[in-house]
């Protein structure tokens, strides 16, 4: 990696405990992604933005900010992208998914709060990751509790706005996001200086939606079988899409498509036909979570969807780009927005519709329903997931972990036995 | 041919081995390395009934220690070789309950022996050989007494789920001069109250087979079968269930490799 030691002394950062972090990175980054065989060469981009994941694209940010620009962090999938970058702002995915963090955020949140959010607060709080350091202001939504009452916490360290997300599905609710989203535009703008026009929004409607359309090839390609990409490396390529640059994403992501589909053409994979193809459902995995999918594909099978927030949830539907203007966009955006199935919602039926439509698009063999530690929403609704896809007659086993190392082999058991009833 | 099955689990180490129709097995203490326990007690077990190594002609590990055996030919999760063996030690079953050292599970199986479902309990304790092992320490007993001591006796009602909960509550109650043998009648249903939990979701009806080390106390069978409304079935093998299967399964690979051949 490049020298960024003076970016983060200017960033506020504890160095010595960064250290640390950027100690273990690269062997658990070359034990769980570069040892697989047969990977794409297209993979090869996303391994120098991990290599470089506290250095480039912080940069680049910082540079955007030099110039007068402002860069807003989220946290969920709900928070309209577009809006910020039709202001010229930057919008940056901000979920921690590494244990590093979590210590940290447990001085000041209950220890049975979910790792995600832990991490999210002891990353900012910790002054270990640059990114938290960036971001001119944090985007919050009110979608389970642990995160509204974190915004108040972090509130007190760094700028935050709140977006009231609805919880639930009627016409009044999405007109109330409709609101929402309205608001949001005044504070981007008060924000950023800039005034949001229809052009603007409509070009940064089309940049997300070509992001999401490279995302949705990406994912087709799994598909086929044999599978001609690992779990991991899509997993890999997702998270990155929440931090990345919008347009160079999307155009590494599709030259990753036409080698895929190049494999495809020609019957090559990474795994053997007869692995069980698994699909994942549950909360979302930030980066660098990495551990189920690992978990899984040493044990004999592939994972080839993720019915997540890093995942199908992230770019299904695109935004309606036929509207002209920002009245219409903006309904555009919100319809789009509100079918995203989260399980803060209730009731939520569309995700089990997704999940059954899924496993019969992907071909799966069978279900892994995770949810971190804690997440009360995703764990309650396990019950109908389940249930749903005993009546479906899928298999399906529920798991529950946080980012810890502890639990791996117990993991690994359950993970295997599965994989060994499934088995071909 | 000879197969032979390796069961390394947290508290035993147990070796079977499979000469056509004549089976024959061994049990260790795992102690602190499960490598060198699986290695001694498969060469022990060879040594005792006149086999060479290069007579057996597949191993199969299994158990938590089956990755750290590197001298096997394939490692199998402990439940698949549980179903197995159960399927084939008592026809019929449908359901697989097993308590070991530091975990329980049920297992929902077909006629063969597949798997179909199954939950497992890894996460604490509560529930396992070790709870019952703490409890006997608090009652000043050994673990073996547990059974006999609670025949007839009506269980008090043991609230606590946590080993650590629960062995203060007994201490609590033995203060109250409650009765041993209604104490550890309780601490049976507590037990089994935990793994009737599990197996009512599994939905079956058919012979439940209860294995692993704590099936050997009748005190926990019994109150399953309360638990359960069920007959309950413990194979004289009950510990041997898992590295019993793991030999059928290997005995299995051979079998398809010759016929592929
Ligand atoms: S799980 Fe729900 S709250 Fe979390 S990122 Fe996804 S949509 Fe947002
Ligand atoms: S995983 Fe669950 S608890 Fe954690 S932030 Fe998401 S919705 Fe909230």
């Amino acid at each position: 990696m490049a020298d960024y030691r003076q970016m983060w002394t200017d960033l506020g950062m504890d160095l010595e405990k960064h250290d640390l972090l950027c100690e273990v990175l690269p062997e658990v980054y070359t034990n769980i992604y570069l040892e697989q065989e047969n990977r794409p060469e297209g993979m090869e981009y996303f391994n120098f933005v991990v290599s470089e994941i506290h250095g480039v694209r912080p940069a680049e940010l910082i540079e955007h900010q030099k110039k007068g620009g402002k860069v807003f962090g989220t946290f969920c999938i709900f928070v309209p992208d577009e809006v910020v970058f039709a202001a010229g702002g930057i919008a940056t995915g901000l979920c921690g998914g590494s244990q590093f963090w979590v210590p940290e955020g447990e001085k000041v949140l209950p220890a049975n709060t979910c790792p995600l959010i832990k991490a999210s607060v002891g990353a900012r709080l910790g002054r270990t990751c640059p990114f938290f350091r960036i971001a001119d202001i944090y985007i919050g939504e009110t979608t389970c509790d642990g995160k509204k009452k974190a915004w108040e916490i972090l509130s007190q360290d760094v700028p935050v706005y709140v977006m009231d997300l609805p919880q639930m599905k009627r016409v009044k609710d999405i007109a109330a996001w409709e609101d929402e989203i309205k608001l949001f535009m005044q504070k981007v703008e008060e924000v950023t200086g800039n005034k949001v026009t229809s052009e603007g929004l409509a070009e940064s409607i089309r940049l997300i939606n070509e992001k999401r359309k490279a995302l949705a090839r990406l994912y087709n390609s799994r598909k086929n079988s044999p599978v001609p990409i690992s779990g991991k490396d899509v997993l890999l390529a997702t998270q990155i899409a929440f931090y990345d640059d919008p347009a160079r994403f999307t155009a590494q992501t599709n030259a990753l498509c036409d080698e895929l589909e190049a494999r495809v053409a020609k019957g090559e994979g990474v795994f053997p036909v007869n692995a069980p193809r698994i699909m994942i459902t549950g909360t979302p995995m930030a980066i660098p979570n990495w551990k189920l999918h690992h978990l899984i594909e040493t044990s004999g099978a592939a994972v080839v969807v993720e019915e997540m927030c890093t995942g199908t949830r992230y770019f299904d539907n695109l935004v309606d780009e036929s509207q002209a203007t920002l009245e219409g966009q903006i309904r555009a955006l919100a319809e789009r927005y509100m079918k995203i199935n989260c399980a803060c919602f209730t009731p939520n039926p569309g995700r089990i519709d997704d999940i059954l439509r899924l496993a019969k698009e992907y071909k799966v063999d069978g279900i892994i329903d995770a949810n971190l530690k804690f997440c009360g929403l995703y764990s309650t609704e396990s019950y109908n997931v389940q249930n749903a896809l005993k009546e479906a007659g899928i298999p399906v086993m529920h798991l529950e972990t946080d980012y810890s190392e502890q639990d791996a082999e117990q993991l690994r058991t359950r993970i295997e036995a599965f994989v060994e009833m499934l088995g071909k | 041919m000879i197969a032979a099955g390796i069961d390394v689990g947290s508290t035993s180490t147990k070796v079977v081995l499979l000469d056509n129709e004549k089976m024959c097995c061994k049990v260790k203490p795992t102690g602190w390395s499960p490598r060198q326990a699986g290695r001694e007690c498969f060469q022990e077990l060879l040594e005792q009934e006149g086999y060479r190594d290069e007579q057996v002609d597949i191993i199969v590990a299994t158990g938590y220690g089956r990755v750290s055996l590197d001298f096997a030919h394939k490692a199998v999760t402990e439940i698949t070789c549980h179903g197995r063996g159960a399927a084939f030690l008592v026809p019929g079953t449908d359901l697989v309950m097993d308590i070991g050292g530091q975990d329980s599970k049920v297992i929902k199986i077909d006629e063969k022996g597949k798997v179909l479902d199954f939950a497992m309990n890894d996460k604490c304790a509560a529930g396992t050989g070790r709870f019952l092992q703490v409890m006997a320490i608090a009652l000043g007993l050994d673990v073996s007494e547990l059974s006999e001591l609670s025949r007839d006796h009506t269980p008090v009602t043991i609230n606590n789920m946590c080993t650590v909960f629960a062995e203060s509550e007994i201490i609590g109650l033995l203060a109250q001069g409650v009765e041993k043998g209604k104490i550890v009648a309780g601490i049976h249903a507590s037990i089994a109250r935990r793994m009737a939990a599990m197996a009512n979701r599994m939905g079956t009806n058919g012979i439940v087979t209860f294995t692993g080390g704590v099936a050997l106390n009748d005190g926990v069978r019994r109150s399953l079968e309360n638990e359960l409304g069920r007959k309950i079935v413990v194979p004289r093998d009950c510990q041997l269930v898992g590295a019993i299967g793991a030999a059928l399964i290997g005995r299995e690979i051979l079998c398809n490799e010759l016929i592929s051949n």
